[in-house]
């Protein structure tokens, strides 16, 4: 349901390549869209939705000519809400579940959600306030979806929060990880005035650990919530990682975000490694950014990749070349530069662990691809350092809850977010940070009222 | 947070959306969901004696493939025995103290009829009556309803009736299928009403089943005129309301009702002269959670207006409401085109040169592009083109400075018959 501009890259303005590419609805689309929505009771759409925004209140308002409360309605429930109105899978959630997806065309909520709150952007709102303070204190570790929304409701509720957020802006993979036309950083600089105007501390550039010991956070405050995400691109542990034009997928997209636009991609040939959304972003990032071209490897098939269709499809369109059953074997270089990748085809073989069938490599089928770049995307590793500086029982890197509670092995510290994504636990997407954030809030929030009425 | 009290003729509500005399207040169970998702107040639904219904009651229109445009109904007053109301009246009262139960009343235009209900329900705790002096159908055939409402002489006996019993205040609901809704309002006020509500439904007949060729809807093969409302009428309604609200000798607070589906238009009514407002179509569409929207929606309103309270609107726009005779005859505006925001449909050419005033030309710039352009010496700034016209910003109406002071057609009668009486003297 996307209603995207025509791209026509630039190789001499690469930042108009990097602007938003779909263009949020005119006013007259917004409210006859919205006049369009049936105002279902029990809608499926608000049960399809992670946050269980009640979104045909929030599309009434829109077309009753409330913004402010079609905005509120989507903030509430969801604190990066504006985020999620232009990378939620829709099509997997709300849209997919409205009713009329077999008698016309479903309402294309993501659209209206971003129409309610870039309103409320333009018209720099505060939608909510702090509460009466309850005198307690809550250290919030990372400021991603999953720490915004868990600080956003604490605040709401009275509590006293402070975010301790390594980067030099909060937002997360909203700010860093997004990729700038699918998702600006205002959007989520916006998100985060939202919390900051509740009196939450935002401490920027701090990282735990090393700026301030884990030891110190659960000393100071009554309760941490650990909200830390995943790090960088693992090693793929071959030969050849270390030559310069070798790149991690998430620092290659962060960079399109922080820096001034480089000109040293213009006509080179990049290799992504992996299929994800983050293989996708590091692939049309490339080609933005003016690779002649960019082929991304997969060592298994279309059907085992991980990355939405919709984005599958948006790189197809730009241009991206998918070279599936295919896995890298070594970076090839010279003078410590990239000049290609060898690789081996791989078939699939019988079922493994995880239920997909396992790649084996094709004996003697090894060829080599010129490439000038490879770009690391095959998935994401994990803070271990600091899970283990709280003392915090996990599994690979996967942070241990008591389900439905978010409590860790420390009865002190919480934990939400993709920090305890995996392992059969949660999932991976923005929208779900943002529920188990807001949760997590309920959760400490029971916890302290119990208390209370028990005393 | 703007406070959005209200007090309609010493009746305090918690906001100004109340549900009116319809089915969604036919219960203590219904009337006690409604104040659950914050209405607040409900005129119950009428009470009088229990009279049998037909199967087959509703239909509405849609329009363009908007459901529900309007809507009809041949729906009686209450089919429940007295009691049974008054019991569930007098429970929901206890259970919600602060929200409005106003009792809404027809019986035989005799007076201890009127006596003996007013005492009734008036025991049970209401918080005020409203007389159903409009209901269309059915009720009229029994000089009852608009029967008695059309004639202001009954209007004023029977709420001077009622008024000789009554404590609590007392609001007579007027029929909008009469001719000057001002003359039974000025009864209304005559025989000693504390406010007047309106409009009651409108008579209408929704259609005919072109294979059938039944009505519709029909009960058995038969039907009957059934009263109109829903977003229709609420044109007619807005009007009726500022109608009284600028009459001299109507100088009671209005409830009004008629179309109303959002805080737009309750707030619109708000401004033209009403206290507060009543919904009923709307919610039979949607159920009772709008209200969230009306309230939030005018709260919001009134915040960015920077008005601290919904009473500070109430009649602001009367004012402006006025008789034709009083329009500046000298005040002038034109249509403009944005030929970078239009999109050539030429609707508006064809309207203006079938229907109004051939003043909307098609033209060809050099490149041959198509373009329309107003000549603005013959618009008479009727509005037709930017009502068809289905780009926002494409045609706006502009104000033309006016050379000559402005003259209402009562000033200009006024000045002609001073100069024939001028010539009068200067002949003889």
């Amino acid at each position: 349901m996307n209603k995207t501009k025509k791209v026509t890259l630039s190789l001499t303005d690469l930042w108009s390549n990097f602007e938003e590419i779909q263009s949020g609805l005119s006013n007259r689309e917004a409210v006859e869209e919205a006049n369009r929505c049936l105002y279902c009771y029990k809608a499926p759409c608000i049960q399809a939705c992670p946050t269980e925004i009640d979104i045909p209140k929030f599309i009434k308002k829109i077309a009753s000519g409330n913004l402010k409360g079609s905005a509120t309605t989507i903030m509430l429930s969801n604190p990066v809400g504006a985020s999620c109105s232009r990378v939620c899978p829709t099509e997997e959630l709300c849209e997919g579940a409205c009713v009329l997806n077999d008698s016309t065309k479903p309402i294309m909520i993501g659209n209206l959600q971003r129409y309610a709150t870039d309103w409320a952007i333009r018209n720099e709102q505060i939608l909510f306030e702090a509460g009466e303070k309850k005198g307690k204190t809550v250290a919030v570790v990372g400021g991603g979806p999953a720490g915004l929304s868990a600080a956003r409701e604490l605040a709401r509720l009275g509590y006293t929060v402070t975010i301790f957020e390594a980067e030099a802006q909060a937002g997360g993979l909203n700010t860093y990880g997004i990729v700038s036309f699918r998702l600006p950083q205002a959007v989520s600089y916006w998100e985060v005035d939202q919390v900051r105007s509740l009196n939450v501390e935002i401490r920027t550039n701090t990282r735990v650990g090393q700026d301030i010991s884990a030891e110190e956070l659960l000393e100071r405050h009554d309760v941490v919530v650990l909200a830390i995400g995943m790090g960088k691109v693992p090693m793929l542990g071959i030969d050849g990682e270390e030559l310069d034009g070798v790149y991690d997928a998430i620092d290659f997209v962060k960079r399109t975000k922080t820096n001034a636009l480089t000109n040293e991609f213009i006509g080179k040939r990049v290799a992504v490694i992996g299929a994800g959304n983050t293989a996708i972003d590091g692939a049309t990032c490339s080609i933005r950014l003016g690779a002649e071209s960019v082929k991304i490897l997969y060592r298994r098939t279309r059907e085992e990749m991980s990355a939405y269709d919709f984005e599958y499809e948006f790189a197809k369109q730009d241009g991206v070349e998918f070279r599936w059953l295919t896995a890298p074997k070594r970076i090839i270089g010279e003078n410590g530069r990239v000049t290609g990748i060898e690789c081996v085809k791989m078939a699939l073989g019988d079922p493994g662990q995880d239920g997909r069938r396992r790649p084996e490599a094709v004996a003697g089928s090894e060829f080599v691809i010129p490439v000038d770049v490879v770009i690391k995307a095959i998935g994401q590793s994990r803070y271990i350092e600091m899970i283990e500086g709280f003392g915090l029982t996990h599994s690979d890197g996967v942070v241990m809850i008591t389900r439905g509670t978010f409590q860790t092995s420390n009865p002190k510290v919480y934990a939400c977010g993709d920090v305890i994504f995996g392992k059969g636990q949660g999932e991976a997407m923005v929208v779900t940070a943002a529920q188990q954030g807001k949760l997590t809030a309920h959760e400490i929030h029971k916890q302290f009222a119990s208390v209370t009425e028990t005393v | 947070m703007a406070d959005l009290k209200i007090n309609l003729a010493g009746i305090e509500s918690p906001n100004p959306f109340w549900l009116a005399s319809a089915p969604p207040t036919n219960s203590g169970y219904q009337v006690q969901r409604a104040f659950e998702a914050g209405w607040g107040g409900a005129v119950w639904k009428t009470l009088g004696d229990p009279i049998l219904n037909v199967s087959s009651r509703f239909a509405a229109v849609s329009f363009n493939g908007q459901r529900v445009a309007g809507f009809n109904n041949i729906e009686l007053i209450t089919d429940r025995p007295l009691e049974v109301n008054l019991k569930e009246i007098y429970e929901t009262k206890k259970r919600f103290p602060n929200h409005v139960i106003v009792a809404s009343l027809m019986v035989e235009p005799k007076q201890d009829k009127w006596h003996e209900i007013v005492k009734r329900v008036e025991d049970v705790g209401v918080d005020g009556l409203e007389l159903n002096f409009g209901c269309p159908h059915g009720m009229a055939e029994r000089g009852m309803g608009s029967a008695s409402g059309q004639v202001p002489s009954l209007v004023e006996r029977q709420t001077y009736w009622v008024k000789e019993a009554a404590k609590t205040p007392v609001i007579v609901k007027l029929t909008p299928n009469i001719t000057d809704i001002t003359a039974t309002a000025e009864a209304a006020v005559q025989g000693g009403a504390d406010a007047v509500s309106m409009i009651n439904t409108i008579n209408s007949l929704m259609g005919v089943d072109l294979d059938t060729w039944n009505t519709i809807p029909h009960v058995d093969g038969k039907g009957a005129h059934g009263g109109y409302c829903g977003p229709a009428v609420k044109p007619i309604a807005l009007n009726m309301v500022a109608e009284c609200a600028r009459h001299p000798r109507i100088n009671v607070p209005i409830s009004g009702i008629g179309g109303i589906s959002n805080w737009k238009d309750a707030a619109e009514f708000l401004l033209m002269g009403a206290t507060g407002v009543q919904v009923c179509t709307a919610a039979m569409h949607h159920g009772f959670r709008i209200v969230e929207d009306m309230i939030d929606g005018l709260n919001n309103y009134l915040d960015s207006k920077g008005i601290a309270s919904v009473r500070e609107i109430i009649g602001k726009s009367v004012p402006r409401y006025s008789d034709w005779g009083d329009l500046d005859l000298n005040y002038k505006i034109v249509a403009r085109i944005d030929t970078e925001t239009c999109i050539n449909c030429n609707k508006c050419h064809i309207a203006c040169e079938d229907t109004s005033h051939q003043c909307i030309d098609m033209l060809t710039d050099t490149a041959g592009k198509s373009f329309l352009r107003v000549r603005e010496e013959d618009c008479v700034g009727c509005n037709l083109c930017s009502i068809v016209c289905p780009v926002d910003g494409a045609i706006s109406m502009v104000e033309l400075p006016s050379e000559i002071a402005p003259m209402t057609w009562n000033e200009r009668q006024a000045a002609l018959g001073a100069l024939s009486n001028c010539e009068t003297n200067i002949t003889k």
